[in-house]
């Protein structure tokens, strides 16, 4: 009997394909590896960042507002320009990068893990417990996301863990629909009454069997769900109902650079939205190919 | 058919309950409305007696009969910031959001369907693949991001139109209208491309892969094996088909350009219920947050019932499922 760990499972399911996704589309290939300078950025932002714009003892108002490549008071040089606060565009926009990516990331996996494993208890469960989780799903899917959110935030407030329930409950209905019509279609199989009569409990069955054959189309929609977390964090928190004005993510600076863009003091606003647009294309143009590879209808055209 | 209407209106008013039950217990009993009205002044008998004015000192069940029994009077309150009733603030702000939505809807369906037909049926030559690549971009960039550029360059720098407010109006049925004026066409203009970006590109992409996977259905090879012209079968077998899914998705547009423009009134200072909406949250208007996720809640169930009808109407399958 062939010995493999759920994790490796999916962690080959993930990676496996990657070649034949990606060669000869370089556009695929340029948004991959343009999403992962991003990510790289965002990780290294305290340690390659000039200055640490949360650090409000390190900004000096009188840098405020001065145009890209201006010197600052202390001698370095601001390469993207500077806010009214005096605060480094770059360092700023390093370190939104990162609260973005982390929101939206923290966001998306716990929203696919939750929608993932309700999908398989609606399916392996059935009666009741499959009724509600998916009532559940219509309700949330009928209504649109950024509705749900602003709901959420005013009920709730904001504050970064606040925008991140408000992603969540944009996330996980639609993992669930689509973990449950897998799994459903996956308990057709043998392998599962085998699993069965073998006497393995149903939580078993469910997380060792299920869980792995089950997951592709959820992997397969998680880029485009990572993307769309983004772009909503931005645009909550441009509202300025995300996350709090003392730790700007990109939505934030974009925000604060408005008020300014009347004046031609263009780079505070548009410097941050490049990032952000720049970030959710490379995202998207992957998640695009991605699923255009798993799609039967549109590769039959394609080859 | 009447029988499947009548099954859609029931479950339409379980999810309008359901709702109004999520917003009624989020926003009365997740908050403190007292905390909120009373001065810091205020003695501890004096709040009590404010609870006891508003109905707090009752059970939960009967304060969401008040609750709820208040809203089917179409009584929602009176505004804390503006002093009138809420329902008023709505409705005289509703128009300004409608024609915008509505505007943005045309101008999407318009020039999204037409694009992504056009591409799905050319497969994959440099049309499309232009298309594509707007449409790529036009999608991954946010709302409020596009909403900034067409500031920056059609009121700043080309100074072609203007940035903000609503222009002038004028009145049919006794509403105000932008859309009857050349000045409030003006005005609409950013604000309704704004919106409308969104909807191009993602129309264009759903009608261009509907109608790749419509392309290669049995019924289209047999049509055009039959020797039907190709207009012809574009008009009758491939439109027609691609309407189901483009109706249900346009039907939820609706409301999410409704929900979404928010965003777009916002910048551009539009005076519609979604600048009212994040205005009420900021000033901790609760009675205006509170009436328009009811009565937004209550669109969407509406629009969600006759999309469900529609699609029956297209789709024969679904009218006699069981």
């Amino acid at each position: 009997m062939i010995k493999m760990k759920t994790s490796k499972i999916i962690f080959n399911s993930l990676f496996y394909n990657i070649k034949p996704i990606f060669s000869g589309h370089y556009i695929a290939i340029a948004g991959l590896i343009g999403f992962l300078f991003f990510l790289l950025i965002a990780l290294l932002a305290p340690w390659i960042a000039p200055q640490n714009p949360y650090d409000l003892m390190v900004l000096d108002i009188m840098d405020g507002l001065l145009p890209p490549l201006s010197k600052l008071g202390n001698g370095t040089t601001a390469w993207l320009g500077t806010d009214a606060l005096g605060r480094d565009i770059l360092s700023a926009v390093m370190y939104g990068l990162r609260l973005s990516l982390f929101v939206a990331f923290v966001a998306v996996t716990a929203g696919t893990s939750i929608g993932v494993l309700l999908g398989l208890l609606a399916a392996i469960k059935g009666g009741w417990v499959e009724i509600v989780i998916m009532r559940a799903v219509d309700l949330k899917v009928s209504f649109p996301g950024i509705l749900l959110a602003l709901m959420m935030l005013a009920i709730f407030g904001t504050g970064v863990d606040k925008i991140i329930y408000a992603l969540i409950i944009g996330v996980w209905a639609s993992k669930a629909r689509l973990t449950r019509s897998a799994a459903l279609s996956e308990m057709q199989k043998e392998y599962i009454d085998a699993a069965r009569i073998s006497g393995i409990p149903n939580w078993r069955i469910m997380l060792r069997f299920l869980l792995p054959n089950s997951i592709a189309p959820v992997l397969v929609v998680a880029p485009m769900a990572l993307s769309g977390a983004i772009g909503a964090e931005a645009t909550l928190s441009f509202l300025g109902v995300g996350v709090p004005i003392t730790e700007p993510s990109l939505g934030l600076l974009i925000a604060n650079g408005n008020d300014y863009i009347l004046s031609g003091k263009w780079w505070i606003s548009i410097i941050p939205g490049l990032v952000l647009v720049s970030l959710v294309l490379c995202i998207n143009v992957v998640a695009d190919r991605i699923r255009e590879y798993n799609n039967p209808y549109l590769k039959s055209q394609d080859q | 058919m009447i029988k499947y209407i009548l099954k859609r209106l029931w479950q339409s008013g379980i999810l309008a309950l359901i709702m109004s039950i999520i917003v009624f217990l989020g926003m009365y009993v997740i908050g403190d409305p007292v905390e909120m009205l009373a001065d810091d002044d205020w003695s501890e008998e004096d709040k009590i007696e404010l609870s006891i004015e508003l109905g707090l000192d009752k059970p939960l069940h009967e304060q969401y009969l008040n609750f709820a029994g208040d809203i089917v009077k179409g009584d929602f309150g009176t505004s804390f910031v503006y002093n009138r009733p809420v329902l008023d603030l709505i409705i005289e702000r509703l128009p300004a959001t409608l024609e915008i939505a509505l505007l943005a809807m045309v101008i999407g369906l318009g020039i999204g369907i037409p694009l992504g037909i056009y591409s799905g049926i050319k497969g994959s030559s440099w049309g499309p693949r232009i298309i594509s690549f707007f449409t790529t971009i036009g999608y991954s960039t946010p709302n409020f991001w596009q909403a900034i550029l067409l500031i920056l360059v059609f009121a700043v720098f080309l100074q072609w139109l203007p940035a903000s407010g609503r222009g002038l109006t004028n009145p049919m049925f006794g509403i105000e209208w932008s859309l009857l004026s050349i000045d409030g066409l003006q005005h609409m203009a950013l604000p309704a491309i704004n919106l409308a970006i969104y909807k191009i590109c993602m129309q264009s992409r759903l009608s261009r892969s509907g109608t790749q996977e419509i392309l290669y259905q049995e019924y289209m090879i047999f049509a055009r094996a039959k020797g039907i012209t190709r207009s012809r079968i574009i008009r009758r077998h491939l439109l027609r088909n691609i309407l189901i899914p483009i109706v249900t998705i346009t039907g939820l547009e609706i409301g999410g350009l409704i929900a979404f423009s928010t965003v777009t009134e916002t910048v551009f200072a539009w005076p519609g219920i979604g600048k009212l909406l994040l205005e009420s949250i900021h000033m901790a208007d609760r009675p205006v947050v509170v009436a328009y996720l009811i009565l937004i809640t209550l669109m969407f169930v509406f629009i969600n019932f006759i999309v469900d009808v529609l699609y029956a109407f297209l789709d024969p399958r679904i009218r006699y499922q069981k």
